[in-house]
Parts: C-alpha cells; structure tokens; sequence
C-alpha cells in the first residue's frame, strides 16, 4: 500500500515538473512494468486510481490495451499470486496470458480469476488516462483519434493536458483539432477568462455545421453578459452558414431523388410518347432489373467472390437485355393486338404486372432481398457542408449517362429518327415507308430495357422485393404527365422538379403531406397544360 | 317530364333487372329469417352479409360503368368515391358506439382519445344523426367529383392522362387518409361498430335489412342509370365517347356532359360504399387503394361496359370468383385475376354481355341472311371507330 501512495507521488512529481512530454516517449522494461501493472488488483477503487495514475506516468503504449481493457471490466488477476492477467475469451473463459509481455500463463486457472473490479468513478478516470496516453502518443494516427474523441466529449479535466499536448504536437492539422477541444473546452469551463473565452468563439465557429452551433448554444446560456453579443454574431454566421448548406442539401436530395425518378420515367415517356400507351407493367420491369442484379449477386458470391466490385458491370447489360425482350414479347404477343386502344392496353398491362409481380413472389419469396453495394459505391464524401453518399452520387451520374445516352439514339441513329417520326405522326411515318409495327416493337423493348437498367440503380438505394416497381410507377406517371411526351427534356425537367420540389416541402410538411401536396400541385398543373410542360405541338394530338 | 324519362328507363331490359333484384331483396331476407335452421333452402347467416356486399361491388361497377362504357371516361380512381362514402356511414356508425367504446368516451372515438384528441373535429358534428350522415354520403363524393370533374373535363384533360390523375387522386387520398391527423382513425380505419339506427349491425335482422337496402339501392340505380342512358343526353354521352371532338364541333358542351355523368357515377359508388361499410364492418384506407379502383374497371369489363346488366354480372361474377379462389388457391388469385385482365382486353373487349350478343347478333344475321334482309348498324361499345394511338 505504501508503495503504491509512493509511487503515486512519484508520478505527481513527474506530471508537474517534467510535463507528460517525457513520459510519453518512454518504454520501460517488463520488469519494471509488471509490478505497476499488478498493482491495479489489490485494495479499494482509490487505490486503484491511483495505480492508473501511476502507470499513466510510464508513458508506455503498452499500458493503453491494459486500460482499455479494464475500462470493459474484462481485467482479470489471479486470487493466489495477485497477478493481473487477460483472458483470451469474455468473462474469464479461455486462455490466460500476461498482459505486458502476452505470454500464455498455463499455471493459472479459470477458477482461480477474479475480476479487477471498477465503477463509474473509475471508468472516468481511466477514459482520461487512456486519452493523456493517446494524445501524447508518437504514433500521429493514434494522436488525431485522441484529439477528435476530446473534441467531442470536451471535458475540462483534460485542459492541462491538452495544453502540453497542443505544445508539444508537430502535425498543423492534429493541432488543429487540439485548439478546437481547447476552445470548446474554454467555453465549457466558467473560471475561463472572458479574453480566453472571447479568442474560443472564433475557433469554435471554424468547426462549422451543427455541432459548432449545438457548442456556441450552449455556451450562450451560461456567458457572461460581455461576452453574449460575440457568440450570438458566431451563431447568427453558423445559422447562415447552415442555411445554405441546407438549401444546398435540400438541393442535392431532390436531385437525387429527381434522378431515381428520371430512370423510373424515361422508359415509360418513350413508350407513351411512340405509342400512347401507358405500360402499368413498367414498374415490374424496374423490378425485374432489381432482381437481376439479386441474381447476379448471388452467383459471383458463389462462384467467384472476387468479382463482386464488378456485379453491377455484369447486371446492368444483363439487366437491359433480360427485360428488354420480356418487353417486347409483351408488345408482340399482347400490346400489338390491341393497336388504337390505349385504354385497354393500360388495363392488360396492369394484368400483366400482376402476373409478373406473383410469378417474382412465387420464385423469390416475399421476403425483402438485400443486394450488396460494391465497395466503390459504398460511403461517403464531404462537399463542404453536404455529407454525399457514394451510391446516390453514381445514381446521379448514371441517370444523366442514360438520359445523354437515349438522346443521342434517338437523335443520330435510324431507329430514333424513326421513333421521332411515328411519335409525331404514325399515320405519315407509316406511309414515308417505316415499319410502325417494328418501332413499336423496339420501343417497347427500349423502354422496358431502360426500366430494368433502373432496377439495376435502385437495387443500390434500397431493398429488393416484389412489388419494388409499384412503389415507383405513379410518381414516374406524375413525371410522364407533368413533363408531357415528345420530348426527353420534358421527362429530366419533369423528374428534377418534381424531385426538387417533393424534397423542399417535405421538411415543412412531412414525407407524406409533402407527397400529397405534390399530386395535388399535379392535378391543379394539369388544368393549366393538359399535355403536361413540352406537349408535343401538332394536328396528331388532336383525334 | 320525369314520368316520361322513367318510363323510357324502364325499358325490357331494365324492367327485368329491376324486377329480378326486387325479388332478390325479399327471397334472400326472407329465406335467411323465415325458413329453420337446417332447411335446405335456407341461406347460412355468413352468406347474407357476402351476397350484399356483391351487391354493393356490383353498384360500383354500374357506376363506373356510367362514365367509362357511356361516356368514355376511364376512370382509375372510382374506388375514393366508394370509400368516401364508405367514412361517412363510417363516421355515423362510430358516434353510434357512444360509451360503448374501449374508453368510454361518449363524444369522442376510441382513436381519438388514443390520440389525446379533446374535442370533436368541425367535420364530425352532426355525423351522429344518420340523416345528416347520408346526406355526407351523397354530397361529398359528389362534390369530390364535380370540382376534380370540373378542373379537368374544362381543360380537356381526355384519355390515359385523366386516367393518371383519377389514379392521382385516389393515391393521394389513400395518403391523406393514413395519416392520423386526418382525423378518420388513420391506419385502422373506423371498425368497432355496434348498431345502426338503434338495432345491433350483427343482429341476423340489421344484415337481412342492410342486404335488402342494398339490392333495392341496386335496382334504384340501375333505374337511373337507365334514365339517364336512354334520355337525349344519354345519347350525347355515348357521342362523347365515341367521337368526342366531333361533338364539340355540333355544338354540344362536352364538358357538362362528361361532368354530368361523373357526379352521378360519383354519388352512385358513395352510397355503394356506405352500404358496404356495414356489412363488412370496417372501412379503412386500404379501400384508396389505386389497385382496388383498376380491379372496379376490371369488374365492369368482364360484365360488359355499355350495358346496364354487363357490370352487375362482372362485379358479382368477379368477387365470387375471387373468394372461391382467395380461399382455395391464395397464390394463384393474382394470376387469374392479372390474367383475367388480359384475356378480358384481348378477346372479349365487350365482356360477358357482348359475347352473349354477339352470339345472338351471329344467330340472327343467319336468320336474316336466310331472308335477305341488311345487317343492322351495330353500336360498337367503347371500341374507338377511329384507332389513333396517340389519344
């Protein structure tokens, strides 16, 4: 006991004389650590503090695991010999092995273990241990985790030493992190003078987004009067900041969700716009897409794991050709007989969907399907305040090189000059010599094949099941209506506005009521264009 | 004027109709009530509430029937009209329950008090006089219809576009319905009831009563149906549908006509509904539900559109059909219902009916064929004389 109270002050004398600089760059000899490292077992939970304290001073990187552990309460120590140990399995099961030197201690038994108790008291202090020896580490990763951890709790008791950290810290950007804990911390602490605070509210700031705004609030509560007026400007700034970030935000979501709905819609504009049909089975291509992806998944985790970055390379070409000829042998061997009725094509579609959806359930089961997103489509990045995910980011890009991709095929080659034409006048077309039954056929293989490639895009954005299109397919028909037929931009203007639109009601209103408000904006649009933003001009529209 | 516009409904065909579903009102009670348990023409208590909620289908796909095999309007969303009606009978038969209820409020619904609510919404007074509550049932779906009809009849809003936004409409009231803010029990719906009128909903009497109400609710639309297919206008309805264009051009206003024969339709599938809600016992808004209003089009196209009768069979055949199949072959009810809808659209595009005419029209060309005599100009039901896709 005595030694340890010695030791104890030992430690306090290095920590006030020497600074925690020194100590940090010592690696002491096992002998020497063994004993400190045992004296964590006997005696009362103040003698234990002190122990850590002690083996803090050591400075040895080998002491973080030791704590780590005892801060879990997985610390063991033997009842006979008073050696603290570690177990290779939770609860003191499996192997026991010196913590300092990890060799395999065979004369100890599991019987023979008790735990190195600790409490909610200890637990601080140890988590204020393990942050002096992280931060005062040599290894700068080990470092800039410390300091981004004490920037996030920003407890007082850290200030000393965050101070003869931020002095002794080379790396500019570490430290940067450092002077932002110190002032967060500074704000935090009343005894702060007001210059310390003052010089805080600037560095505070410059940490930016919400959790600046969350510190500063605070800190607001409880300043004094003086120093108010400069914390609540710091506010106003970040609320500034935060609103166009907002904006910002609110922007790229509805662009997003503006290009899920363009993919969902592309297809099914081509086909309403050559035909004048409305393929209610739109949706279950979409979902045939999906599961293409599900099943091409499935088997490059069977067969060749290492090929699963490129699943979607293989599922989106498959994807296209899989429901592009299921589309046109729905056009063949159905839609075409019912040529000028586009009533009852809407209600054998529908049919159709039904069918399809079941034949999905009975082949898949109704259970939800997860598809894997490849490691470059998963995560995130940062664009100033917009916190962007990679899946949604590729959704993006891909919905504009399908839209760029469509245009030019219809543009430069014979089949869109040719859908171009029986899209203005099929009767015209029919008599210059192009085969209607032909493009209708591609058309519909098209715009089918174009939903599949969706499917493909959505499988990355949310579950796989059976009825995945019908959630999709009456805001692509909203898409159709509002941004008229004819025309692809009428489709990326419709998709993007609604998309935009649907995000910036839906803080104010709610997903639901957002959605609402939109259909009924929709049908309100509707009495002013009846042939949705670019209708198609001309005497064909008119029967 | 309305004696003779009543006598030209009543019609061969009609009068049969009626006369048919007149006898069915009294023999069904009278079978299920009058005759022993046991009796082998007795109908099982079960069957009454099922038959009249056929019926009430049957009254839905009538009134779609209206606007889509007379006047050409295909409307996807027929099914919020329905369930409307449905929330106003809803609506009285929940203030009926009173303190009956499973915390006892006298004014408010159980969901209410759930939901902390303090007092009645403004749209919930007076729903507990059953007169007001059926004035709500034909009123509202009818001024539901008259504004959507008004807004897009006026602006031209034909074809598969007014298709998508009755589709709109349904979906976004299916939505609005979900919520509990609404104020109609959200998710749940309205169930729970315990009487009508001050007799017990599940009382074998309350059931034969609600069945005889609805197959004489049945016959009284037909009969107007009827009225208004036969008279000058409905003659101008089926030239809306047919050339709609041309008859603008003769000078008639196609938008009255069409929204004429939309809030008729309208108030028909609102009291179809409310005398549904009772005999299921629940309404919720489930019954929004896009698919349901398409499975109505189906209904009405198996019957055959452009008849009186047509959607009657088709609403009644169709929801046999599918409890049988719900209950013997749960998995394979869609894909007789999906493939019902293709067959239907590919080879009998004028249903059950139209086959039965067809038939009957093959039998008498032969006839006149044997005496020489010209075939007669046949009124193609719903079929576009002029086929252009890009309508």
């Amino acid at each position: 006991m005595n030694a340890i109270l010695f030791l104890q002050r030992i430690a306090l004398f290095l920590v006030l004389t020497l600074g925690l600089a020194v100590p940090a760059q010592a690696q002491i000899a096992d002998a020497d650590l063994l004993p400190l490292v045992d004296a964590l077992a006997p005696g009362n939970f103040k003698d234990r503090e002190g122990a850590i304290g002690v083996l803090v001073t050591t400075g040895d990187q080998r002491v973080v695991p030791i704590l780590e552990v005892l801060l879990e309460g997985e610390l063991y120590f033997d009842d006979a010999t008073g050696k603290v140990v570690f177990t290779s399995a939770p609860s003191g099961k499996g192997t026991i092995s010196d913590p300092v030197t990890g060799a395999e201690l065979p004369t100890l038994t599991e019987d023979g273990l008790e735990k190195v108790k600790v409490n909610n008291g200890l637990r601080r202090v140890l988590r204020t241990a393990i942050g002096q020896m992280t931060l005062l580490s040599e290894d700068a990763g080990v470092r800039r985790f410390a300091a981004q951890s004490i920037l996030r709790d920003a407890d007082p008791a850290q200030l000393e030493l965050l101070d003869s950290a931020i002095a002794a810290e080379t790396d500019d950007d570490i430290q940067l992190i450092m002077q932002r804990a110190r002032a967060v911390i500074m704000l935090k602490t009343p005894e702060a003078s007001i210059e310390e605070k003052t010089a805080a509210v600037p560095i505070a700031q410059a940490i930016g987004g919400r959790d600046a705004l969350n510190i500063l609030t605070t800190a607001l509560a409880g300043a004094p009067a003086e120093l108010q007026p400069t914390i609540q400007s710091a506010i106003d700034g970040l609320a500034r900041d935060r609103a166009v970030w907002d904006v910002a935000q609110n922007v790229w979501f509805g662009i997003s969700l503006g290009s899920v709905l363009l993919l969902a819609a592309i297809g099914l504009a081509i086909t309403f716009g050559v035909m004048g049909v409305i393929n209610m089975a739109h949706g279950e291509m979409v979902m045939l897409g999906a599961y293409t992806t599900f099943v091409v998944q499935e088997i490059i985790r069977q067969n060749f794991p290492g090929l699963f970055d490129w699943s979607l390379a293989i599922a989106l070409p498959l994807a296209f050709l899989v429901t592009g000829l299921i589309g046109i042998a729905i056009e063949r061997g159905i839609i075409r007989f019912l040529y000028g009725r586009p009533l009852e094509t809407l209600l054998a579609t529908w049919g159709l969907s039904l069918i399809i959806q079941q034949a999905v359930q009975r082949i898949f089961t109704a259970n939800i399907r997860e598809v894997g997103n490849p490691s470059w489509m998963s995560g995130s990045f940062e664009l100033g305040g917009l916190a962007i995910t990679w899946n949604r980011f590729y959704i993006v890009i891909f919905a504009i090189m399908v839209f760029l991709t469509l245009l030019c095929v219809l543009k430069y080659t014979a089949i869109g000059l040719h859908m171009r034409a029986v899209t203005q006048n099929r009767r015209m077309a029919s008599s210059m010599g192009i085969r209607t039954p032909l493009v209708d056929a591609m058309t519909f293989g098209l715009g089918s094949g174009i939903a599949g490639l969706a499917g493909v895009a959505l499988s990355q954005i949310g579950n796989v099941s059976p009825n995945l299109g019908q959630g999709y397919i009456i805001d692509s028909f909203m898409v159709v209506v509002f941004g008229g037929v004819g025309n692809l931009w009428g489709t990326l203007v419709g998709a993007l506005t609604l998309g935009i639109a649907n995000k910036f009601i839906e803080p104010y209103a709610g997903a639901v009521l957002g959605k609402i408000i939109i259909l009924v904006l929709i049908i309100l649009f509707i009495q002013r264009r009846p042939r949705g933003l670019f209708a198609l001009k001309g005497r064909s529209i008119e029967a | 004027m309305i004696t003779q516009a009543l006598f030209r409904a009543l019609d061969k065909k009609a009068i049969w109709i009626v006369a048919i579903l007149l006898a069915v009102a009294i023999l069904v009670p009278a079978s299920n009530l009058l005759l022993p348990t046991g009796h082998p023409l007795r109908l099982p208590n079960y069957v009454v509430p099922l038959f009249g909620k056929y019926l009430t289908y049957a009254m839905l796909a009538l009134a779609l029937d209206l606007v889509w095999g007379y006047c050409g309007i295909l409307s996807l969303g027929h099914g919020a009209f329905f369930a409307i009606g449905g929330y106003a009978m809803g609506m009285y038969l929940m203030r009926q329950i009173g303190t009956r209820g499973v915390y006892a409020n006298p004014i408010l619904p159980d969901f209410m008090v759930f939901l902390n609510w303090k007092e009645l919404p403004w749209y919930w007074y007076g729903m507990d006089n059953f007169w007001i509550a059926m004035i709500a049932v034909v009123v509202v779906p009818g001024l539901l219809a008259f504004v959507f009809g008004f807004l897009a009849f006026r602006s031209r809003v034909t074809g598969v576009y007014l298709s998508i936004i009755t589709q709109a409409m349904t979906y976004a009231l299916l939505l609005a319905f979900f919520r509990n803010d609404m104020g109609f029990g959200g998710n749940n719906g309205l169930t729970d009831f315990k009487d009508i009128l001050g007799q017990s909903i599940s009382a074998p009497g309350t059931r034969a009563s609600l069945f005889a109400a609805s197959a004489i609710a049945l016959a009284l639309a037909v009969l107007a149906c009827s009225m208004v297919v036969n008279s000058k206008l409905g003659k101008v309805m089926v030239a809306v549908r047919d050339a709609e264009s041309r008859t603008r051009f003769i000078g008639y206003r196609v938008e009255y006509v069409k929204l004429f024969a939309f809030v008729v339709s309208a108030i028909i599938a609102g009291i179809a509904g409310a005398l549904y809600v009772p005999q299921v016992g629940i309404i919720n808004p489930s019954e929004f539900d896009p698919a349901n209003s398409i499975e109505v089009v189906i209904w009405t196209a198996v019957g055959g559109r452009g008849t009186i009768i047509g959607p009657i069979i088709g609403g009644i055949l169709v929801n046999v059909g599918k409890s049988y199949f719900t209950g013997a072959f749960p998995e394979y009810w869609l894909f007789a219902l999906g493939a019902l809808f293709v067959v239907t659209t590919l080879f009998l595009p004028k249903g059950i009916v139209g086959l039965i005419g067809q038939y009957r029209a093959a039998t008498t060309k032969r006839e006149q064929h044997d005496r020489g005599d010209p075939t007669p100009k046949q009124v193609e039901a719903g079929v576009d004389p002029q086929p252009n896709p890009a309508e």
